[in-house]
């Protein structure tokens, strides 16, 4: 057993409101710069919808990710052999247009255009060459787009979605969509890292962040094709790359990344888990359908005696261990099973993961359009409700189909999804019966069992949903910055210097 | 005097400047040191010009590089006038294939504004004193013919004079003119090199062809951390 500790990351959709707040935190913070305005490192995107940038899954035109050739993997379109001969010309680049020119107003003219008889206006300019040009895209150009026959339709998931359930998602009154978060996964087996031909890009070996080195980064540009969540940005400027960086300075103090912390909705949970990179190469070997739950079975538990004394034989202090113990992150993705990495199928093992969408809580119910009759409903309905066998199968006439939902969480395993949703209903179901009392407890209790989870449980996913304030939904282990510095450098040396970092200004080489 | 200037002075000076700079800036400016792709900002014209300049030039790079490395092999090589044809009409295509892609360059980001953005006056230099020498490399070609065998008889004895630090000017002074405007073009781009955007030549991406697809740093040796 050779245990690794790894910061890891929860977000739960259903509290997700699409409010942009965490991609305004992170701009603010890290990419507002000549070169990065175009980047967003966090950035939220409608689902189903075609995302940032512009139909990022489709992988025919991006070619990112790993791919399985017998046993072994292979980094899809610039590996080693096929990067070499790609070096001086990548195809499978994305350009700025598949992101989209940064612009901001000639609001100067507003005050300096001379009278005449028609109002003066600020023109759209390129924040690139400075001159006007003509917006046609934006870093959420599809926002609340979902159904629509220009955007959401060329959803590259809905390819899995059977013809019927794809028009279904495209009448108006049956439209639905749901808020997709995304930051760089920090992935146990980076496609971006292995694809860096100067070795910019890196895994910090003590909680696995994913960094790129600025110094070292020479801009052959491979990590950008290579990740298949295009969460590594090209800085046009400084012809530097640059991805998320989990906030580390905050993490190292003890703050929770800025995207995390300045979150309205609550929905993000931070931790640290503890896994068995021993267990790597044998997670990457399984099949699609089971790489999520090999993935969660790589993922040891912190609080197995063995598991401990292995961690302590690695050098991991014990207080990381104890943070692992406290971690809300091995709750959901271990322990209830109801957190699930995104695109699974690209075989990186991302570490942050979504608990799917419960929203909105109505089963399609052929013509006569929703069934409201489970968990909640319109209330027309006198006395209690019908919660009788069945209910909970109610999941499998989900108003976002199954398997569009298996595409983005389960890489095509619906049972995984299923799982998670049924447990879902079944918590917020037994919920209501606490709270309301239109649903008999006994009932309840009843569907918590077939839901594959207890009281307890239920009562602990709940807590951690609805009430967790932020200590319990961001446990921060301790980074031990200071003793990484002690191997660097003479600490009492470097007493009254603000810290380590640029020399001068990152500007553009010639 | 001037010759003393051209072919003895500046060559030192040049190769001076070039370990001196390239090793100073890449330990003190690492960050400078890139490719500055433009791709990302246009990607369609780049094939046309970026591919066929980069295997044109390394085939002349390589070519050069050999010719002063295993004179005599070369000498031999071209004992035999079909291997002669063979290398010279190579020589020549590789000239063309860089000449070609170069121009195609210079065209495409003359032509597009989000390109003008980052351009630098050093690119600039580069562009013009790469045009200048792959101009005058295909003008001895043309005028000089059969540089390789020339070639290996008075440049590549002149560079080993330098070497061992006696320059023998007279092989220069001796040389036709196109010859000698090549020479010292050379000399030129050798000396700004490593101010340009060239320096991204130096750090070739050749070790990733064998190193291990993941890369973990440890801040603190494994297992030695304290309590």
């Amino acid at each position: 057993m050779d245990v690794r500790a790894q910061v890891s990351m929860v977000f739960h959709l259903d509290k997700c409101i699409g409010c942009h707040t965490c991609s305004i935190a992170c701009k603010n913070i890290w990419t507002d710069r000549k070169g990065a305005e175009y980047m967003w490192w966090n950035n939220v995107e409608t689902k189903p919808g075609t995302g940032f940038p512009t139909a990022w899954e489709d992988q025919e035109k991006y070619k990112g990710g790993w791919e399985k050739n017998g046993d072994k993997l292979e980094v899809r379109a610039v590996g080693k052999v096929r990067g070499a001969m790609t070096v001086f010309h990548n195809p499978n680049l994305p350009t700025i247009d598949d992101y989209y020119e940064p612009f901001t107003y000639s609001y100067q003219d507003l005050f300096d255009a001379k009278e005449g008889a028609d109002q003066p206006i600020a023109r759209p300019i390129s924040m690139i060459t400075g001159k006007e040009m003509e917006i046609e895209a934006g870093p959420n150009w599809d926002d609340d787009l979902g159904g629509s026959p220009v955007y959401a339709v060329n959803d590259p998931n809905l390819a899995h979605v059977s013809p019927e359930e794809r028009s279904a998602l495209f009448e108006v009154q049956k439209l639905v969509f749901f808020y997709l978060p995304r930051i760089c996964n920090h992935c146990v087996n980076p496609t971006c890292v292995a694809a860096c031909p100067s070795g910019a890009l890196y895994k910090r070996g003590e909680d696995g962040i994913v960094l790129l080195s600025q110094e070292r980064c020479r801009a052959w540009r491979f990590c950008v094709t290579a990740c298949p969540y295009k969460k590594v940005y090209f800085n046009w400027g400084t012809g530097k790359s640059e991805k998320c960086i989990l906030c580390y300075p905050r993490l190292e103090t003890g703050q929770a990344p800025a995207c995390f912390h300045s979150c309205v909705g609550r929905i993000r949970y931070f931790g640290i888990v503890l896994y068995d990179a021993e267990k790597i190469e044998e997670t990457l070997a399984a099949d699609e359908k089971d790489l999520v739950t090999a993935q969660r079975r790589m993922i040891l538990d912190p609080k197995d005696p063995e598991v401990i004394a292995a961690a302590k034989r690695a050098g991991i202090t014990d207080d990381v261990i104890a943070s692992a113990q406290k971690s809300p992150v091995y709750k959901w993705v271990v322990e209830w099973g109801l957190a699930l990495p995104l695109h699974a199928e690209h075989r990186t093992l991302p570490m942050l993961f979504y608990v799917p969408p419960l929203l909105p809580v109505m089963a399609a119910n052929g013509e006569q359009g929703y069934d409201t009759t489970i968990a909640g409903g319109s209330g027309d309905e006198k006395g209690p409700r019908d919660t009788t066998v069945g209910f909970l199968g109610a999941i499998d006439k989900y108003r976002l189909p199954l398997q569009y939902m298996a595409s983005l969480f389960g890489a095509g395993n619906e049972g995984v999804v299923r799982y998670a949703l049924r447990k879902q209903l079944a918590v917020r179901t037994y919920r209501r019966a606490v709270t309301v009392g239109d649903v008999s407890l006994d009932d309840a209790t009843r569907l918590l069992a077939e839901a594959d989870t207890t009281v307890e449980e239920a009562e602990a996913i709940y807590y951690l949903t609805s009430i967790a304030p932020a200590d319990d939904r961001f446990v921060i282990p301790p980074m031990h910055r200071e003793q990484a510095i002690e191997m660097l450098d003479e600490p009492l040396a470097a007493k009254g210097f603000a810290g380590m970092g640029f020399r001068k200004k990152p500007e553009r080489g010639s | 005097m001037l010759n003393v200037l051209l072919f003895a002075a500046l060559p030192y000076v040049s190769v001076v400047l070039f370990l001196l700079v390239s090793i100073q800036r890449y330990r003190r400016d690492p960050f400078t040191f890139s490719s500055l792709s433009s791709q990302f900002l246009e990607t369609k014209e780049l094939f046309w010009g970026s591919v066929p300049f980069h295997l044109g030039i390394l085939t002349l790079f390589f070519g050069h590089l050999v010719g002063f490395l295993f004179p005599r092999g070369m000498t031999l090589w071209n004992g035999v006038p079909i291997r002669l044809f063979l290398l010279e009409s190579t020589a020549l295509a590789a000239a063309l294939l860089t000449l070609f892609g170069l121009g195609a360059l210079i065209v495409r980001r003359a032509a597009a504004p989000r390109l003008r953005v980052v351009t630098s006056a050093a690119d600039i230099l580069v562009y013009v004193l790469l045009l200048f020498e792959i101009g005058t490399g295909l003008w001895v070609a043309i005028t000089l013919r059969w540089g390789s065998a020339w070639y290996t008889q008075t440049v590549v004895p002149y560079l080993w004079s330098l070497v061992r630090f006696q320059p023998e000017i007279q092989l220069m002074v001796d040389l036709k003119l196109p010859a000698q405007i090549h020479v010292v073009g050379a000399w030129v781009l050798l000396g700004v090199f490593s101010f340009t955007r060239l320096v991204h030549a130096l750090v070739a991406p050749v070790p990733y062809l064998w190193r291990p697809n993941q890369l973990v740093v440890w801040n603190r040796p494994r297992g030695a951390a304290k309590r």
